[in-house]
C-alpha cells in the first residue's frame, strides 16, 4: 500500500494479468504439464509469493511469462497481458523490448546467471546501452551508482572486477543491479537467496524490498520457504503439480489456510520456538510424475485429509473469502475437513501409517 | 567474541571425542596465511549431536574436516577415545577412516554419477573385506532398508534418484561401515524444506538405530537447533559461544548469536523482518582477520578493549560459556544497522530506514 517511489501517478493499477497459461514439454516420455492452467493478477508496486516443492512448475511459470524458454516441443497457451500487451503471441525480437526494460529477472546462483569472462561493469552497461539511449560515460556513471544503490563498497573499483573476485552475497548484489538497470516494472526474483547465508539472505531480501519501494516495481518472489515470503509478500500462490492450489492475501494464508498442502509445508519447518530433537512433520512421498498426474486431487497421494471423492474428482478452484483461492474437498479448519482427518487416523493408522511408510521408501 | 579458551570443555574422561586449540591454516599468495581456524575447542560425549553454526568462511566445515584429518590440522589435538589421530601415522590413520565418516551438502555431486548405487555404499565394506561377499550384500540391504531406499533399486545410479533419495544414499554408504563418529557437512542446506525434514528425521532415526555420535554442520540455526544437543557458533576461525540450544536460542549471549537468530526467516506474517537487527557487512578476509575479537568490525557493542584484548570463553549460565567481553544482557536489543553496514561498507547509516 506504500504510495512512497517514482510510479505514484500510475499507482495500484493492473500491471500483470495472466489468465489460464498452461506450458507443457513434449518429450519422449509424454507430455509434461509443467503448468496447467494458472491465473493470476499483479498490481503495481506489489509482491506476489510463489510457493512450492522443486518440480512443482513455479520456474517454469515465471519464465514462461517472460518468454525464456526453449522454443523445442514447447507448448505455451493462455493469454499473458502485460499492461494490456498479450506477451504469448510475441516473437522474440519484440519480447527483447520487455526483457531488461520493462520485466527483468534474478536467478538462484549468482555465479551462473553472471558472465565469469566480463567485467561486472560491462553486464551493467550492455542492457542500459540497450535499452536506454545515453552515453558510454553516462551508462558507468549510472552502472556506479547502481552497485551504490545495492550497497556494493567501493563501486567504482567493483566496475572492473570479474565475479569470482566478488563473495556469494555480493554477487547476488551485482544481479540485483543488472537487474534493476533499466528501472523494470515487474522484477521476478527465482530462489534469490537459497544459495546464500542466512544472514546475508536477510540483507538481500531487505535491499530487494527497499528497491521495490523506491522503485514501485512490482516483484514475483519464488522461493520453496514459506518463511522467506511470510513477512515480504502482499499475497502468496501455493503450487503444486502445475497448478496454483492455495492463493490469498498473505496474512489470510497463515491465519486461515485451507489447502493440507499449504499446512503441511508450513509444518515441515523447523521452528525456533520448538525444543530441540522436535520430530519434523513430513511431507511423504515426492510430487507426482506431471507426464503422468493422478487423476483426481494431484497432491491425494500424499495427503493426510485424503478421502476417495479426493482420488477420482479433481476439486476446482473455490472461494473461501474474497481473493482467496483453494483446490480442495477436505479444506483445513472446516467440519468435513476435520472429519476426513480424524476418519483417516482412526481407519487404522493401517492405511494412512502404510501409505506414509510405502511413501517414504519410493 | 570470536574468540579461544576451553572453560566450556567437560571431563577428559567423558568425551569420545576431544578437540583443543584447533587451528588450521593454508598458505595463499605473496606469503600470505589464510586463518581458516584459529584455536577451536571442543568435546562430543558419545551419542551426542554437535552442531556447528555460523556463516560461510566461519571455519566450521574446515573444522569438520580438520577432525578428520582431511587436512591434518596446523597444530592442536585431536583426541578419539583417547587416542591423539594428529600423531597417527598414515596406515594406522587409514585403519581407523571406516570409524570416520562424511555427509556432504551436495548430495548429487557427492555420489560417484558412473557406479551404482551397490558399488557405493558397499565400497567402504569392500576395501576392508568386512566378511564375505553375502554378508556384505545383506549389510548394504539393511542400510539401505534403513534408510528408505528399496533395495531392489540398488542397481541403479544416482542420477536415477532425486536430491532427497541421493541424500539418503549418501547416508547410508556413511552408515554402511559402522561408523563411531560422522561429520555431517549442511547435509539439509540444499534441499527443499519438505525433504530437508525427512532428513533431519532420518539422522535422528540412524542415531538411535546405530547409536552414532555426529558433528553437524550447518549455517541455519533453527535446522541446528532442532538436531543438536550442544551447538559451537563460530566465526572467522573463532569460537563465540558454546552451550545447550535452550539456553543459546533463549538468551543468546553473544552479539553475533542474536545477528544469527534474528536473520532466520520466521513463517508467521505478523513478524515483520526487522532490518535494524540484521547484522551488516560481510565477514572479513581471513588473510588479515581483525586483531582482538574478530567479530567487533561488525558488532554494535565494540569498545577499544575489544581491538586489543582477545576474548576467552567463559561460563555465563550453568550450560552456556560465551567469548565476549560485553556479552548481552537477558532482554537487551541490539541496533545492528547502523554499525555494521557503515563500519564495514563505508555507507554513513544512510539507506538503513528500511521498516
Amino acid at each position: 500500500m506504500s504510495t512512497t517511489g517514482l510510479g505514484g501517478a500510475t499507482s495500484n493499477g493492473r500491471l500483470l494479468e495472466v489468465t489460464d497459461v498452461k506450458t507443457y514439454f513434449e518429450t519422449d516420455r509424454g507430455v509434461v504439464k509443467s503448468v496447467d492452467g494458472v491465473t493470476f493478477t499483479l498490481d503495481r508496486g506489489k509482491t506476489l509469493g510463489i510457493v512450492g516443492e522443486s518440480g512443482c512448475g513455479k520456474t517454469v511459470l515465471s519464465r514462461s511469462i517472460m518468454g525464456l524458454l526453449p522454443k523445442r516441443g514447447l507448448v505455451r497457451e493462455g493469454a499473458i497481458q502485460f499492461e494490456g500487451t498479450d506477451l504469448i503471441g510475441l516473437s522474440d525480437k519484440d519480447m527483447r523490448e520487455y526483457w531488461g526494460a520493462q520485466m527483468s529477472m534474478i536467478f538462484q546462483d549468482p555465479m551462473t546467471s553472471l558472465n565469469p569472462v566480463m567485467k561486472i561493469g560491462k553486464q551493467i552497461t550492455e542492457s542500459i546501452r540497450q535499452h536506454l539511449d545515453v552515453t558510454k560515460e553516462f551508462a558507468q556513471e549510472l552502472a556506479e551508482s547502481l552497485l551504490a544503490s545495492v550497497r556494493i563498497p567501493e563501486p567504482q573499483v567493483r566496475l572492473k572486477e570479474y565475479p569470482h573476485q566478488l563473495s556469494g552475497g555480493m554477487r547476488q548484489r551485482v544481479c540485483i543491479a543488472v537487474a534493476l538497470a533499466c528501472g523494470p516494472k515487474l522484477l521476478f526474483a527465482d530462489e534469490p537467496t537459497t544459495a546464500l547465508d542466512v544472514t546475508v539472505q536477510a540483507q538481500v531480501l531487505d535491499l530487494m524490498a527497499q528497491q521495490q519501494r523506491e522503485r514501485f516495481m512490482a516483484m514475483v518472489l519464488i522461493t520453496h520457504d514459506l518463511g522467506v515470503v511470510a513477512g515480504r509478500a502482499d499475497e502468496i500462490a501455493v503450487m503444486y503439480a502445475g497448478r496454483i492450489v492455495e492463493k490469498a492475501k498473505t496474512s489470510e494464508l497463515f491465519s486461515d489456510m485451507k489447502m493440507p498442502y499449504t499446512e503441511a509445508l508450513l509444518s515441515s519447518i523447523p521452528k525456533l520456538a520448538d525444543h530441540s530433537h522436535t520430530r519434523l512433520a513430513t511431507i511423504p512421498g515426492r510430487p507426482p510424475d506431471l507426464v503422468n498426474p493422478p487423476l483426481g486431487c494431484k497432491f491425494a497421494p500424499r495427503c493426510a485429509y485424503v478421502q476417495d471423492r479426493c482420488r477420482e474428482e479433481e476439486p476446482p478452484l473455490q472461494l473461501a473469502s474474497p481473493g482467496h483461492e483453494y483446490r480442495c474437498w477436505f479444506p483445513v479448519g472446516t467440519p468435513e475437513g476435520k472429519d476426513a482427518f480424524e476418519r483417516n487416523r482412526r481407519a487404522g493408522d493401517v492405511v494412512a501409517t502404510a501409505a506414509l511408510a510405502q511413501a517414504e521408501t519410493v | 567474541m570470536a574468540g579461544t579458551g576451553t572453560a566450556h570443555l567437560r571431563g577428559e574422561g567423558e568425551a569420545m571425542l576431544r578437540v583443543e586449540d584447533l587451528v588450521v591454516e593454508f598458505p595463499a599468495r605473496n606469503g600470505m596465511t589464510v586463518h581458516a581456524v584459529s584455536g577451536i575447542s571442543l568435546d562430543i560425549v558419545e551419542g551426542e549431536t554437535m552442531g556447528l553454526v555460523g556463516e560461510s568462511g566461519c571455519g566450521k566445515s574446515t573444522t569438520g574436516r580438520a577432525i578428520v584429518q582431511l587436512p591434518p590440522p596446523v597444530s592442536g589435538s585431536v583426541r578419539l577415545d583417547g587416542t591423539e589421530l594428529t600423531a597417527l601415522e598414515d596406515e594406522t590413520l587409514r585403519k581407523l577412516r571406516p570409524r570416520l565418516q562424511m555427509i556432504f551438502q551436495d548430495p548429487i555431486s557427492s555420489l560417484n554419477p558412473r557406479r551404482r548405487v551397490r558399488e557405493i555404499v558397499s565400497e567402504g565394506l569392500d576395501i576392508w573385506r568386512v566378511g564375505d561377499k553375502a554378508s556384505r550384500k545383506a549389510r548394504v540391504d539393511e542400510v539401505l532398508e534403513a534408510v528408505g531406499i528399496d533395495p531392489a533399486n540398488a542397481g541403479r545410479r544416482p542420477h536415477e534418484f532425486s536430491g532427497g533419495q541421493c541424500q539418503r544414499i549418501s547416508i547410508a554408504r556413511a552408515v554402511a561401515t559402522e561408523p563411531k563418529l560422522i561429520i555431517c557437512d549442511e547435509p539439509v542446506s540444499a534441499l527443499d524444506v519438505s525433504v530437508q525434514a525427512q532428513i533431519i528425521n532420518l539422522l535422528q532415526d540412524m542415531k538411535d538405530r546405530y547409536g552414532l555420535t555426529l558433528v553437524f554442520i550447518a549455517h541455519d540455526l533453527a535446522v541446528v537447533k532442532n538436531v543438536s544437543d550442544r551447538i559451537v557458533v563460530m566465526y572467522l576461525g573463532k569460537m563465540c559461544e558454546v552451550g545447550d540450544p535452550e539456553s543459546i536460542y533463549e538468551r543468546p549471549s553473544h552479539p553475533y548469536t542474536a545477528a544469527l537468530l534474528a536473520a532466520i526467516p520466521e513463517p508467521d506474517p505478523s513478524q515483520r523482518p526487522d532490518s535494524q537487527k540484521v547484522l551488516g557487512g560481510e565477514i572479513p578476509s581471513p588473510l588479515a582477520p581483525p586483531s582482538g575479537c574478530r567479530f567487533r568490525t561488525r558488532c554494535p557493542k565494540a569498545q577499544e578493549r575489544c581491538a586489543v584484548e582477545e576474548p576467552v570463553l567463559r561460563k555465563v549460565d550453568s550450560n552456556q560459556f560465551v567469548a565476549c567481553h560485553f556479552p548481552l544482557e537477558p532482554d537487551e536489543e541490539l541496533e545492528f544497522a547502523k554499525v555494521g553496514i557503515g563500519a564495514t561498507i563505508g555507507l554513513d547509516g544512510d539507506g538503513t530506514d528500511l521498516d
